[in-house]
């Protein structure tokens, strides 16, 4: 691997947002309105909230950690689109970029566009609603990196679908995260669940991230636990996701999709 | 160093039980133009998709600078580079951005100079902080193929270049791709369907039908073993000759 081809990869993408309002906009559009939305939801809420404490805390902490998730995966599949649409594809495949430079570039301008947004997202919370994601300590570095690492094995697992099956796939780039949102159990605990989603539930590292993240805002403390099943199915999801992807890409070379989807 | 820049043998490619290309052997040598001709269908992309390993042959073996390309890709890809009318560049990034994007790619060392003299050399550096969306096919066209010289390629493939180019500049073109090669000793294979073009700039030509190599050899050659006068008659021959049967 080299980490001049990956920057010059990654900075392709860096001058499409430096020069495109409409790619800018996705950046913190979304996420600004999912926060204005359902931050005054929970402000309206917690008026009613009757015994439950830190309402304010759970919804719009875990607004900002799911949306992590899932510009984390958008980082991924809307960037590798963003070469489809263009037409781009295979000038990039023609080059000496190799397809694990191609995907640790495309983990790296995920990281940084979602560095932009969540910033944005958590000066919002605190201006808006006077809510200081912060306050969760050092305990909201483990929990958003395990909702990015899953964000990127969702967007490995897109990417190369939309690979396989061509543009007529890539509406998957919306869509596969919002699938995990339910048994994520973003807004509400596991516990809510019918029990075959809990056990669907613990299988799924964003549940486990954010059943850590109510309890953190309520005891204070990590619950390991939680923060090691997060990690091991991470560690699994990645390396399946990766193995995936190389998979895809040579059954799409064998059968002249990779071409294809270039023109 | 390798006798042949190129070097194809018994490559064959089977989609679902139809053969695009069958069985073909061929060599091109350093400083060679080689062409690479035949109707719709024939197999030309697909032998070019696998020379730049964008799709794995079902058989046979391509060894490029006399190494093996399925062992060698990231070598050999940055030492050729390739073209076509049927692919473009980001939209919203201008010519320039784009071109640092592959030259840096291409780890090219004195990136500016460089695109400053290939931006000349198809005279288009009053576009350079155009977007690409902005710019005419003919100009995108040309950008494109400012992005195949930029790693000074030991070997071009292009994909019909000049499909989309007014006859002005595709005569430039021709030109350009003539004095590189004379300069640089750069091999270039090339497809097109504008026969008068492959006449004037291909050292050798491939005649391609139905996944199979027709006939190979110089220009002159082809016409004499079809009895035409042109490659254009050779070609409708051929096409003719398949529509009848």
């Amino acid at each position: 691997m080299k980490p001049a081809r990956i920057a010059a990869y990654a900075a392709r993408h860096l001058y499409l947002y430096k020069r495109s309002l409409p790619r800018l906009m996705e950046v913190f559009y979304w996420p600004l309105l999912d926060l204005l939305l359902w931050g005054f939801v929970s402000v309206y809420l917690a008026k009613y909230k009757g015994t439950m404490p830190n309402f304010i805390a759970f919804f719009i902490g875990a607004i900002i950690l799911w949306d992590m998730l899932f510009r984390s995966q958008q980082g991924i599949s809307v960037s590798f689109l963003e070469d489809v649409w263009s037409r781009n594809l295979l000038n990039i495949f023609v080059s000496p970029l190799s397809p694990a430079e191609y995907i640790a570039s495309l983990l790296a301008l995920s990281a940084i566009k979602l560095a932009f947004t969540s910033t944005v997202m958590i000066t919002l919370a605190w201006l808006l609603y006077s809510y200081n994601v912060l306050t969760i300590g050092f305990s909201l570095i483990p929990l958003a990196l395990n909702l990015i690492v899953m964000g990127w094995s969702i967007g490995i697992i897109t990417t190369a679908l939309i690979l396989r099956f061509g543009q007529e796939a890539e509406v998957l780039a919306w869509a596969v995260a919002l699938l995990f949102q339910p048994v994520s159990a973003v807004f509400y605990p596991v516990s809510v669940l019918p029990e075959p989603l809990r056990t669907v539930a613990a299988f799924v590292p964003s549940s486990h991230v954010f059943e850590g993240m109510r309890h953190v805002i309520a005891t204070g403390a990590l619950p390991l636990d939680e923060l090691v099943w997060a990690i091991i199915l991470n560690a699994l999801y990645l390396g399946a996701a990766i193995a995936f992807f190389a998979w895809n890409f040579r059954s799409a070379k064998r059968k002249g999709l990779l071409a294809k989807a270039g023109e | 160093m390798a006798d042949f820049i190129v070097k194809v043998i018994g490559l064959t490619k089977v989609y679902n039980g139809f053969k695009a290309v069958d069985n073909i052997s061929f060599e091109m040598k350093r400083g060679e133009i080689l062409g690479l001709i035949g109707p719709n269908g024939a197999g030309k992309t697909t032998t070019l998709q696998m020379l730049l390993d964008l799709t794995e042959s079902t058989s046979g073996e391509i060894s490029v600078f006399g190494l093996p390309l399925k062992k060698n890709r990231e070598e050999i890809l940055g030492r050729v580079n390739f073209s076509s009318s049927y692919i473009s560049l980001p939209y919203s990034l201008t010519v320039n951005e784009n071109l640092t994007v592959f030259a840096r790619l291409y780890g090219v060392k004195e990136r500016r100079a460089k695109i400053a003299a290939l931006l000349e050399a198809f005279e288009i550096t009053n576009i350079k902080d155009t977007p690409v969306r902005s710019l005419s096919s003919g100009q995108i066209t040309r950008v494109c193929l400012c992005k195949a010289l930029l790693n000074d390629p030991e070997a071009l493939f292009l994909d019909e270049p000049t499909a989309s180019l007014d006859p002005d500049m595709a005569d430039k073109t021709r030109r350009l791709l003539k004095k590189i090669r004379g300069e640089k000793g750069v091999s270039i294979l090339y497809t097109s369907h504008n026969m008068k073009e492959m006449e004037e700039l291909c050292d050798r030509v491939i005649f391609m039908e139905g996944g199979r190599v027709l006939a190979q050899g110089r220009p002159d050659e082809i016409k004499k073993e079809f009895a035409s006068d042109t490659l254009e008659d050779v070609f409708l021959k051929v096409s003719r000759r398949k529509e009848a049967s």
